[in-house]
């Protein structure tokens, strides 16, 4: 008991002096964002030019887009980078957002396994694809867990005029309720379809039989916004901090460093702060 | 070999001391909390006490994201604990683990600490020995059972990975664990590297 005590004491005084100091100089902000920006590796790559220019350490959480604007509206998050125009919205009507700012842009791509059930590879209509699909009755794996990605793909889905979930869906679209990743991982297991941003894509590494099937598609514009937290609504938020991270993501520097992230060569994100798209 | 090249070793080894620090800083707040408890459920006798001990032993399969999530809530900035700015810290972690471990460790301890009760309990009550008094020496006479009490306890909060993963949020460097790491890392399909991040280690 003595021994445990002491071990935990020896431990945990370093975990809490740290943080005790952290907190103390405001010097930390919390920023809620998707799991496609944190699973690409993009935030780990530029935060750091940004913690090393500023001093302030930022502390991502990566959710869903629909968890991440409600852990901000709960006032556990300082600001959010986020994906899902329609759920931001709806964020900015309930008057938790403050400045919204659009900061980079990538594209959606569907996903399929090379043998392709469902004849689609080639095309550049998501909404012929999905049809063609549901019509094959091949496996498609849904997110299911409320993402700025989940919806985009209710909302073709909705464009097909069919509800996959209904009339028996369950045997080839699987709603896995899971992040980008989890997503990729169990389509690649089970030779399934699947929508993904490019970003987790290009950084995936258990690929298996799956190729992009469909890319370029208008419907596919996958846009990204920080948006902070009105000041009124939640106090608690550290907005001097949050409002230089907001400001350097979309200053030249900070847009530089996010063309620059590339995966074997293929740029990631587009900056589109300075020449909105 | 590939998790060298993949993982830097510095934050490697900085998970494994966040994962110690934390679960056994847990552990030992159960330990503080539950064995008490425990001899308390031993030696006192009270209306009640067979109702609060199958409570105890049914909060042994306490799911750890029913309890990630209820602390969520309370340590949560609109919540009631919300001032003490705990959520998404190691702090937050430490009092979600030990509310998982703190049934576990009351209630082995209890069972360790029955046996002695029965066979010395008397001998020690007409020695004069007060209440709490008999549960400090009968913790000591069940030292090895009490012990093992303890360990398991420990077992639930290393291992553990629902609770801290909403409590904690897997922040990089602040509060990415062992098993949260090997949660990311299996969703950015690095399988092999998941692996032998629990292998080697």
């Amino acid at each position: 008991m003595k021994v445990l005590a002491l071990a935990a004491a020896l431990l945990f005084g370093g975990i809490l002096g740290d943080h005790a100091c952290a907190q103390s100089m405001q010097h930390s902000i919390v920023l809620a964002s998707t799991t496609s920006v944190e699973n690409s590796g993009l935030l780990a790559r530029i935060l750091p030019l940004f913690t090393k220019k500023t001093g302030i350490e930022v502390r991502v959480i990566a959710q869903g887009t629909g968890q991440a604007l409600a852990t901000a509206a709960r006032g556990d998050a300082d600001l959010v980078l986020v994906h899902d125009p329609e759920a931001e919205d709806r964020f900015m009507a309930e008057g938790h957002g403050g400045k919204r700012r659009q900061i980079a842009w990538n594209d959606f791509i569907i996903v399929g396994p090379n043998t392709d059930p469902a004849h689609v590879t080639g095309g550049h209509d998501a909404v012929a694809a999905l049809t063609a699909i549901a019509a094959a009755r091949a496996p498609f794996v849904s997110r299911g867990d409320n993402s700025g990605t989940d919806a985009l793909e209710k909302r073709l889905w909705r464009k097909t005029g069919t509800d996959p979930a209904a009339n028996g869906g369950g045997a080839w679209y699987r709603d896995i309720g899971g992040g980008m990743g989890a997503a990729l991982n169990a389509a690649s297991a089970m030779a399934a379809y699947t929508l993904s941003d490019r970003g987790t894509w290009l950084s995936f590494n258990n690929k298996g039989p799956l190729v992009i099937v469909i890319e370029g598609a208008p419907a596919l514009l996958n846009r990204y916004d920080v948006i902070l937290l009105d000041p009124a609504k939640h106090p608690a938020a550290k907005q001097t901090a949050a409002r230089e991270l907001a400001e350097w993501l979309s200053s030249p520097e900070g847009q530089a460093a996010i063309g620059a992230y590339t995966i074997a060569g293929e740029q990631l994100f587009r900056p589109s702060a300075i020449e909105p798209q | 070999m590939d998790l060298w090249a993949a993982l830097n070793k510095d934050d490697l080894l900085d998970i494994i001391w966040l994962s110690l620090g934390v679960s056994l800083s847990a552990t030992f707040l159960a330990a503080l909390v539950g064995l008490p408890r425990g001899g308390a459920l031993a030696v006192y006798d009270f209306r009640g006490r067979r109702g609060l001990t199958i409570l105890l032993n049914g909060l042994l399969g306490l799911p750890p994201v029913v309890v990630g999530l209820a602390l969520y809530l309370l340590l949560s900035r609109s919540g009631p604990l919300g001032q003490f700015g705990l959520l998404f810290t190691p702090g937050g972690m430490v009092l979600a683990q030990a509310t998982l471990a703190t049934p576990i460790i009351g209630a082995l301890g209890h069972r360790a600490m029955q046996g002695p009760w029965h066979e010395y309990g008397d001998a020690l009550r007409v020695d004069g020995a007060s209440r709490p008094r008999v549960i400090r020496m009968l913790l000591r006479i069940a030292r090895p059972p009490v012990l093992t009490a303890v360990l398991a306890g420990f077992g639930r909060t290393i291992s553990e990975v629902g609770a801290i993963l909403i409590v904690g949020g897997n922040i990089a460097g602040y509060t990415r664990t062992m098993t949260t790491t090997i949660v990311l890392e299996t969703s950015k399909g690095n399988l092999r590297r998941s692996r032998s991040g629990w292998g080697s280690c």
